[in-house]
């Protein structure tokens, strides 16, 4: 029961409670609060440090909007952002409340009434923004895993193709999102074009931006998995006259999986830090545009908020990363390789 | 030698190379009978590899060829198991599930579900591994591996079992319980095994004879050695053997004195490596009169 507890905060990545666990069972205190300190005390102090130093380096520069925030003014930015955020929703809660009441009353007087529904179209909140750059990254990410692999494992089983396409990879690999965006949104513009839009534009545009630069890793890294399957594996497979597709299926691609989840993870990492800059340019809702919006408004809490969603960038991008690690790990045949 | 189970003759081979064609194996002539053990000796890189390989139709030889019950091998397949170095065990399934790939694909149309888990269980247990069936191999010993390995080249149960130095990786504990497991196995079965070894102890202790290899280039048969042993055969019993001891010398003499290790000495390799010999009782091997026990 112990030992599931702590095998399951070690894959979800939460190994600095174990120490909380083996001391709430009885192991050895000593150790346990080693690790604690380990685990939890250093890192704690480290933050700490940088807040004090952040802090008392913020006040020595100005801007021109004003003072650098410090760590105070940024907590104060992040609630009221969180203010913020709630006066929306009950904004938006009042205004259907007001609109199904005109709808109840329009019926009312008579059954066959014409009646309309609209959307609240107030300004979304930083946590809808949030929301949106989640959607968007996800999105490129997974046409991005799409087209990867499936290119990824032809290329490693295949070395004519892999050194037909490897010039095109290596060209493309390393073109910035920004170089990209403007094609990206010419394209979509014009081949994208439809009455009632199931998408915006502007989410299309910085999901493929999103996907383009974002699919390298994964296709590398399948490539070099596939092509390197153990030649002992190889030969079993010879022995047990395996056919072609057994062999891809059942021996080429499981041994490729943990180089797939290496390429995914830094793929995704990757996706999530074009995103941002795709945002900024292509005016899609997201945290890149409200960054760009805070700094072309200008105000004097302007540069807390950005600050503000430098933090969240960094939380969630670290969020993500965890989250591919654990299924690195849940995916990973070999345990006793320690990823990180 | 009445009957020709598995027959090499004239086996040569040559791999090409940036500065030429290299051939690592001349004129290999050797002839196998049924439920015979044999195990193949030499220095690292003298080929030995090579004719398990071009046995297993894993390679080709460049001339000569392979004759199993009178049709000639040319591709690798599942009456030639092939037992290797490093277990090369799909790390992704299970002990069960990998030998449950080999035998599914051997026995298709054969033996119904239950039938194949029968086998499968049988198979494992004559290793001695039916109660790791469902750990992965990251989860097992090195030893225990092999085991596995082994039970899954049994389950396809081939005409020739060929073993490249199936204890080379493991510790001298673990190999000398994988010798005792593998003779009872071989008790039971009757299997004709092919076995790669380095180790001396090894070779006399499980073979009907042991095939010294000269050194590369152009490796050759130098000399073929029957142990006579009553089986089963004992490890602790043997080794206050007289006849044990005389077999160990032998090939401890081909060799050391004969055959030196290239890496000590590059002049030997080669220049005794003409003659061809088969299982007779003399043979001239270089300028040396033999005689092969």
């Amino acid at each position: 029961m112990k030992d599931k507890f702590l095998n399951t905060l070690q894959l979800i990545g939460m190994t600095w409670l174990s120490p909380l666990v083996k001391l709430a069972s009885g192991d050895n205190p000593r150790e346990q609060f080693a690790d604690l300190f380990r685990y939890v005390g250093l890192p704690f102090i480290a933050v700490a440090a940088f807040l004090f130093l952040w802090a008392g380096l913020a006040s020595k520069v100005d801007t021109s909007l004003g003072q650098l925030p410090g760590p105070v003014q940024v907590w104060d930015q992040v609630q009221g952002l969180a203010e913020e955020h709630e006066r929306e929703r009950h904004k938006a809660e009042a205004f259907y409340e007001r609109q199904d009441e005109r709808n109840a009353k329009k019926l009312a007087k008579d059954p066959d009434a014409e009646i309309k529904w609209r959307e609240y179209t107030g300004k979304p909140t930083f946590l809808d923004q949030i929301l949106t750059s989640l959607v968007t990254v996800f999105t490129g990410f997974l046409l991005g895993t799409l087209i990867a692999i499936p290119i990824g494992i032809a290329c490693g089983l295949s070395k004519t193709l892999y050194g037909a396409v490897s010039p095109l990879i290596q060209i493309f690999k390393p073109v910035s999102p920004l170089a990209w965006l403007p094609i990206v949104t010419m394209v979509v513009s014009g081949v994208y074009v439809s009455a009632d839009p199931m998408f915006q534009k502007s989410f299309i545009t910085s999901a493929i931006t999103v996907m383009l630069c974002s699919l390298w890793p994964t296709l590398i890294n399948t490539a070099v998995g596939v092509a390197s399957i153990d030649r002992d594996l190889i030969n079993v497979a010879r022995v047990l006259r395996l056919g072609w597709w057994t062999q891809v299926f059942k021996i080429a691609i499981p041994s490729a999986i943990p180089m797939i989840f290496t390429g995914l993870r830094i793929s995704l990492g990757i996706g999530w830090m074009v995103l941002i800059a795709a945002e900024m340019l292509a005016q899609n809702p997201g945290l890149g545009k409200f960054v760009w919006d805070e700094f072309q408004n200008g105000s004097s809490d302007s540069l807390g908020r950005i600050m503000v969603a430098v933090l969240a960038i960094g939380l969630i991008g670290f969020l993500l990363d965890s989250l591919m690690l654990t299924l690195q790990k849940i995916f990973s045949y070999d345990r006793s390789v320690e990823l990180r | 030698m009445s009957n020709e189970y598995l027959e090499l003759s004239q086996v040569s081979i040559e791999f090409p190379t940036p500065k030429g064609p290299f051939k690592a194996l001349n004129q290999v002539d050797l002839k196998i009978s049924q439920g015979e053990f044999v195990s193949l000796i030499g220095h690292s890189g003298c080929g030995k590899s090579t004719v398990l390989n071009i046995i297993a139709g894993l390679l080709k030889a460049t001339t000569g060829g392979v004759l199993l019950e009178s049709r000639e091998v040319d591709e690798p397949g599942p009456e030639r198991a092939v037992v290797f170095q490093h277990h090369s065990l799909f790390p992704w399934l299970t002990v069960y599930q990998n030998v449950e790939l080999a035998v599914k694909k051997v026995f298709k149309g054969k033996m119904n579900k239950r039938e194949m888990a029968e086998w499968i269980h049988h198979n494992l247990e004559l290793v001695h591994m039916r109660h790791a069936e469902h750990k992965r191999p990251a989860e097992i010993s090195g030893g225990m591996k092999q085991r596995v390995g082994i039970a899954r080249a049994l389950a396809m149960q081939p005409k020739v079992l060929l073993m490249d130095e199936p204890f080379g990786a493991l510790d001298a504990l673990t190999r000398a319980h994988l010798q005792d497991s593998l003779m009872e196995i071989q008790d039971e079965l009757g299997n004709t095994v092919i076995m790669i070894t380095h180790d001396v102890d090894e070779a006399v202790l499980l073979s009907d004879r042991i095939v010294m290899m000269t050194n590369g280039p152009a490796a050759t048969i130098g000399d073929i050695l029957h142990i006579d042993l009553p089986r089963p055969r004992r490890r602790v019993e043997l080794a206050g053997d007289s006849r044990y001891n005389a077999y160990r010398a032998e090939v401890l003499k081909f060799l050391y004195e004969r055959q030196r290790n290239p890496a000590d000495d590059d002049d030997t390799s080669g220049k005794t490596a003409q003659p061809k010999i088969r299982a007779v009782k003399t043979a001239q091997v270089g300028d040396e009169k033999v005689k092969v026990a």
